[in-house]
């Protein structure tokens, strides 16, 4: 595993709230829009940091166990930073029967992830399972970022792993 | 302030003008599917090498001069075409050639051969899988030919991100009728004639659900396209919003008309972010064309529509967890009544539509009530999408009319049962899941059973949002229940009691089960609890959440009792209760695996076939892991 440079330029809190209230301002501070502002916070900071809930439950005049609760509840807000690439393993219906478990366990053999880790010491990958792609005419599916691969083995997932650690040690 | 009103037949004779300058089409899949397999780089590949061998390359129609219009190709991007596993698609217009698996480095020989000298490349044809016939177009290949695409039709053919063709293939007449010369009242009325029921689970009546939303008094209503697709296995509304954007438009246009409604949302789940760019395209598309706005079609009836991005969770399916997910709540569900079409979002009436259903609207309306009631069954007329996957030749998307048999789609359109390589090899077929985590399995004796929301029902199945995973022989289907238990419990939301710890039980009873663990009061234990669940949750989620657990005890109770009883797994898939074993055959008595083994459990001589000691083994699957020759089993 090729070591990642941490985030050279961690955002201090004062650029961190200055997003936050373009965000806010652009829904109009209406508290109705709170999933949409947490999913454009989500996107600037790739999760949603406490300090960052807090501030948006009290701009939007909400109590902040209300926006936690929204934040905990859907599966696609992370309160844990996220490693620098994502590989999404569908286990749909489609893929698990298409054998997406040994998949799965291949990945994060390769990781050396252990049973309570969803993200590599070194920040840069994070393993999660999603229900459905909704590409299951491509069964088993791995979506590694933005990018979609179909008809994978155990092997070929690896060696997309393989190829992203490659790239990442030689730059 | 009125906005202009669109004459419809001047948009689309414009584009048939404009159209009609190309001397041919070149339509590139650019569904989800096709897009992973590399199409986009197929499209680049056309756009930038047709100008060098002579053609001009357009990605848009327009008027051509007359000396240019024999060397113009359009080359133009299409939703999913269904058949994904055979992409990245490219279709030849107008000869209508299919060309399967196309890549970058064959688009050269494609322009050469076809575009140039009217060949046919062979090898990038279909090939059949029995007879290895090649077959030239969608009419010739069986997946196609044995189907019957009237939803779909327009997806794959025409261009998502061009209104302009919509319209020029009749697209918003319907929308236009409805707004200028019928009356809220006569939409319902149509709607209800014609026998459209929800295509999203339940089968509710279109029509009726409308017109419950029509009778109510209030100075604000809401309609709610519903496309947060959960149900793992079934991509049919994904690949309508991606492929024809504008039909689900025009169906949310014709509700609102039909209930009074001024605001429409359309919820897509976050999976989807193809589905989300197209549809916000199609809707600013339409805003600026003036057929959405404040005076649609000069009725002066407004209608404003927004595209909302889910966040991950299946339970937002149900209507009322949906209604609170557009509020910005948890999307937890509410008990009804009020149902939403008294008391929806906002607290205001509101209508929730599936994807599906509201892009078979206009042809409801077009066709008029007679001719949907053509095609499908007396209960279920029109047609129904299916996502065909699992171990079947063919995996995608299908359409047939309602009342068609398993047997046709999963022999004729699907091309037979395959092992978990995707290859026919003659595996027997086991059962096909249908409808996802809510609904049940089909078995062989229900091959020839016509498929229809009531036949579903009988047999303790349901239509659902249209998955259908094939699944062979060596499937257990222990697992597979386990599978849709497992993630129901996840996507609980925890309001009611029946559906957060039942399900959570029902998981532990199954793994139980797996394990084996299970003693012979556990097969009842988990079938009482499962009834209790269906009886006592709240919402569609927790009552239809133990259909798998059930429908699997009732037709594969025999499976569940081996592994109880006999502590055996007929599909030979449950880890736990395999016996370790060495293949004498493939043995070749090397030794390796009894030097590895940590409990000894391995002996045997010398270039002699290993056994292993059941007693001992703890099942750490070392030896597998080191045998050269594959011949460890079991652990």
């Amino acid at each position: 595993m090729s070591a990642v440079t941490a985030p050279s330029s961690a955002p201090t809190m004062v650029r961190k709230f200055e997003k936050v209230c373009a965000i806010l301002d652009q829904h109009g501070r209406d508290p109705a829009k709170l999933i949409p502002i947490l999913q454009e916070v989500q996107e600037e900071y790739r999760y949603l940091p406490e300090q960052v809930l807090t501030f948006v439950a009290t701009s939007l005049g909400l109590p902040p166990a209300r926006v936690y609760g929204v934040a905990t509840f859907y599966a696609h807000f992370a309160l844990k930073p996220k490693g620098k690439h994502v590989i999404r393993l569908c286990d749909g219906t489609a893929c698990h029967v298409k054998q997406s478990i040994p998949i799965l366990e291949a990945i994060r053999a390769r990781l050396g992830l252990t049973e309570t880790m969803d993200t590599t010491p070194d920040m840069l990958f994070t393993v999660e399972t999603v229900s459905c792609l909704g590409a299951c005419g491509l069964a088993p599916v791995v979506v590694v970022d933005e990018d979609v691969h179909g008809q994978m083995t155990p092997e070929s997932a690896v060696a997309l792993v393989d190829a992203i650690v490659e790239a990442e040690g030689s730059r | 302030m009125s906005c202009p009103s669109i004459e419809l037949n001047v948009v689309a004779e414009e584009y048939r003008q404009a159209a009609a300058g190309q001397h041919r089409r070149i339509i590139v899949c650019a569904g989800t599917g096709c897009v992973a397999n590399g199409s986009l780089r197929v499209r680049d590949a056309f756009v930038a090498q047709l100008p060098e061998a002579g053609w001009s390359a357009i990605t848009v129609p327009s008027p051509a001069s007359e000396d240019e219009a024999d060397r113009r190709v359009l080359v133009s991007g299409s939703g999913c075409q269904g058949f994904c596993q055979m992409g990245p698609l490219v279709t030849i217009l107008p000869e209508g050639i299919l060309y399967t698996k196309v890549r970058p480095e064959d688009v050269p020989e494609i322009i050469e051969a076809t575009l140039g000298r009217g060949e046919v490349i062979e090898r990038l044809l279909y090939a059949e899988p029995f007879s290895g016939t090649r077959c030239r177009d969608t009419a010739t290949i069986p997946f196609y030919a044995r189907q019957q695409r009237t939803v779909l039709k327009q997806c794959g053919a025409i261009d998502p991100e061009d209104v302009r063709e919509y319209i020029a293939q009749g697209g918003y007449s319907a929308a236009e009728r409805a707004y200028t010369r019928l009356t809220p009242e006569q939409v319902c009325d149509e709607v209800t004639r014609s026998g459209l029921r929800g295509r999203g689970g339940g089968g509710f009546p279109t029509g009726r659900k409308w017109e419950l939303a029509r009778i109510q008094e209030s100075d604000a209503k809401y309609i709610i396209c519903n496309g947060d697709e959960g149900d793992p296995g079934a991509f049919m509304d994904r690949s309508i919003m991606e492929g024809n954007p504008h039909a689900v438009i025009e169906g949310l246009m014709i509700a609102a008309r039909a209930v009074g409604a001024q605001e429409a949302y359309i919820y897509v789940r976050a999976e989807y972010p193809l589905a989300v760019r197209r549809l916000r395209r199609a809707v600013a598309d339409a805003t600026a064309m003036g057929l959405l706005g404040d005076n649609v079609f000069g009725s002066r009836q407004g209608l404003r529509c927004h595209v909302m991005e889910g966040a991950g969770a299946f339970v937002c399916g149900e209507e009322t967890a949906l209604i609170a997910s557009i509020e910005g709540k948890r999307g937890m569900p509410a008990p009804k009544p009020p149902f939403p079409a008294q008391r929806g979002l906002w607290g205001k009436p509101t209508v929730i539509n599936n994807v599906e259903t509201l892009a078979t609207v206009p042809l409801t309306l077009n066709g008029g009530a007679t001719e949907f009631h053509s095609v499908g069954t007396t209960g279920s007329p029109g047609t129904k999408t299916f996502a065909l996957t699992g171990h079947v030749a063919n995996t995608g998307l299908i359409e047939v009319p309602f009342g068609a048999t398993l047997r046709e789609i999963v022999y004729n359109i699907g091309g037979g049962v395959t092992d978990d390589s995707g290859k026919v090899t003659g595996r027997p077929f086991k059962a096909v899941q249908i409808g996802g985590p809510s609904g049940g399995c089909l078995t062989e004796e229900h091959l020839d059973l016509p498929l229809d929301y009531d036949s579903l029902r009988s047999v303790g199945a349901m239509v659902g949002s249209g998955g259908l995973v094939v699944m062979n022989d060596q499937t257990c289907m222990v697992s597979i229940a386990r599978f849709f238990m497992q993630f129901t419990q996840n996507e609980s939301c925890g309001k009611c009691v029946l559906c957060r710890e039942g399900t959570k039980q029902m998981l532990a009873l199954l793994d139980d089960i797996i394990e084996g663990r299970a003693d012979d009061r556990t097969l009842d234990l988990l079938e009482s609890l499962a009834t209790a669940v269906a009886k006592g949750s709240l919402c569609g989620l927790g009552k239809t959440a133990p259909n798998p657990v059930l429908s699997t005890l009732r037709y594969f109770r025999a499976e569940y009792e081996a592994h109880v009883y006999q502590r055996r797994c007929p599909a030979r898939r449950c880890k736990a209760l395999l016996t370790p074993e060495i293949d004498p055959e493939k043995c070749r008595g090397c030794t390796v695996c009894a030097r590895q083994c940590p409990v000894g459990a391995i002996s045997g001589e010398r270039k002699q076939p290993h056994v292993i000691d059941v007693e001992k083994c703890i099942k750490c699957g070392a030896c597998r892991e080191v045998c050269k020759f594959d011949a460890v089993g079991g652990v």
